[in-house]
């Protein structure tokens, strides 16, 4: 493993895509948010807290977090059948679970808190994109938040750790295989969802967090910058 | 810390000697803010005044809604909340006639009513109160509920320039629902102009000055 390892776009083992973000892009919405990691765009928009509906599925003890991660059929350069699937069922699922330990919705009985993720463009870290988006969409809506959460997915090129894969990186074949590890984490470090798609041994995912740490850092100041704008 | 900054969830608002007041949150002896919007000290005590989201129902705040539904001790009022407001027939100053609700109010009326409780089920209303009750005439505006305190004014100062102005009755609810009653429609349509004009400048200071000039201007 040389030290200078050249990426395929050029850019520095630890450095992440052009990052932009912007609060307040859906008018309609209770809150919203859009985060782009270079050609990776995420669009978050909030909605309540209202009554949960179906009611059957009411919590009349604490308030709900729902979740909804949708890739629009245009996001991909093969056309993608829209509606759900097997793959964005699992992500709605998992930007819930990443999201749940800092919003303090607890005393908001039978409600809902509604997140509807679209990602416009698709280039990887697509969950985590949607993810930095919806913690800054729940912001804007004025949900009780402990903090926000950053997200950022860390991938492994044959045996050489890399902040915020792009595609071409993500199906990296060569040499121990293509490895992704999303990482979402609160601002004060404490991650709320892991994934880890492939192999990596156990330093090596240390080394990871560790890369991650540092990387979630810089994109918590890209949301922190942007959730200012709005309020000027 | 005296000036007014925009915090987001998370940040360190104060470090030591304070108090923890709305939208903010102790951790060791720091106040951490849990809501995004814009902090505010005052005796110690430090609040996050929230700058967009959906209205959260407190005792005592005066609220507009329609009528949803009437049910056989009272009416189901949409405040624009998670959960309908209740408001009972005993909470009605005047005898009423418990076989004809719709008497007193009907479906699609519009009422002016105040919080008197904000408990696990629901919102509770009641009109036992001057000012209070069904309207019957002039027009319902509608703003974004964090611009309320805006439109009001430090003691109440724009809404009363406001009302001075036009020679409007105006009633703003905390809810962000707006009622105004003019003599005249045009009356009532530059209300509404001058509302519109505060909330799209809600984050200028000295806002009460600049909408003084406006009306100048205006009245040429």
């Amino acid at each position: 493993m040389t030290k200078e390892f050249k990426r395929p776009d050029g850019r520095k083992v630890d450095e992440l895509r052009p990052m932009s973000a912007k609060v307040g892009v859906v008018p309609n919405a209770d809150g919203s948010a859009m985060f782009a990691f270079g050609d990776t765009i995420a669009v978050a928009a909030v909605y309540g807290p209202k009554k949960m509906h179906p009611q059957h599925s009411q919590d009349p003890e604490k308030g709900t977090l729902r979740c909804t991660y949708n890739m629009l059929s245009f996001s991909v350069t093969d056309r993608i059948r829209p509606g759900p699937s097997r793959r964005s069922t699992e992500i709605s699922k998992i930007t819930g679970w990443a999201l749940d330990p800092v919003v303090m919705i607890d005393n908001f009985n039978s409600d809902v808190v509604d997140v509807h993720i679209s990602i416009l463009q698709a280039n990887a870290s697509t969950r985590c994109a949607g993810i930095n988006a919806a913690a800054m969409a729940l912001a804007h809506a004025g949900i009780p938040m402990k903090s926000l959460v950053t997200s950022v997915a860390i991938g492994k090129l044959d045996k050489q750790l890399v902040v915020d894969v792009n595609k071409y990186e993500e199906d990296w074949e060569e040499g121990e295989g293509p490895t992704d590890i999303p990482i979402s984490m609160t601002a004060d470090g404490k991650i709320t969802h892991i994934q880890l798609d492939g192999k990596i041994g156990k330093e090596q995912l240390k080394e990871a967090v560790k890369m991650a740490r540092e990387a979630h850092k810089k994109i918590y100041e890209v949301q922190k910058a942007a959730l200012k704008e709005v309020g000027k | 810390m005296t000036e007014r900054e925009i915090v987001i969830p998370g940040e360190v608002v104060a470090k030591g000697n304070y108090l923890p007041g709305e939208g903010t949150e102790k951790r060791g002896d720091e106040i951490v803010a849990i809501k995004f919007g814009l902090s505010e000290e005052n005796n110690k005590l430090i609040k996050v005044i929230p700058l967009s989201g959906v209205y959260q129902p407190r005792r005592g705040n005066i609220v507009i809604g329609k009528v949803e539904n009437l049910t056989f001790n009272g009416w189901l009022i949409d405040i624009g909340t998670s959960g309908n407001g209740f408001l009972p027939v005993a909470e009605v100053p005047r005898y009423v006639n418990k076989n004809d609700l719709a008497e007193v109010m009907d479906f699609g009326d519009m009422v002016v009513a105040q919080i008197a409780e904000v408990n696990k089920r629901g919102v509770d209303l009641t009109i036992r109160s001057r000012g209070l009750g069904r309207l019957d005439e002039g027009m319902i505006i509608q703003i974004n509920p964090n611009k309320v305190p805006r439109v009001i004014g430090k003691e109440g100062s724009m809404i009363s320039l406001i009302k001075d102005e036009t020679k409007c009755r105006i009633t703003v609810g905390q809810n962000g629902l707006i009622w105004i009653e003019g003599d005249k429609i045009e009356d009532e349509l530059f209300a509404k102009k001058a509302i519109l004009y505060v909330t799209e400048r809600s984050l200028v200071s000295g806002l009460t000055e600049e909408l003084k000039t406006w009306f100048k201007e205006q009245g040429k």
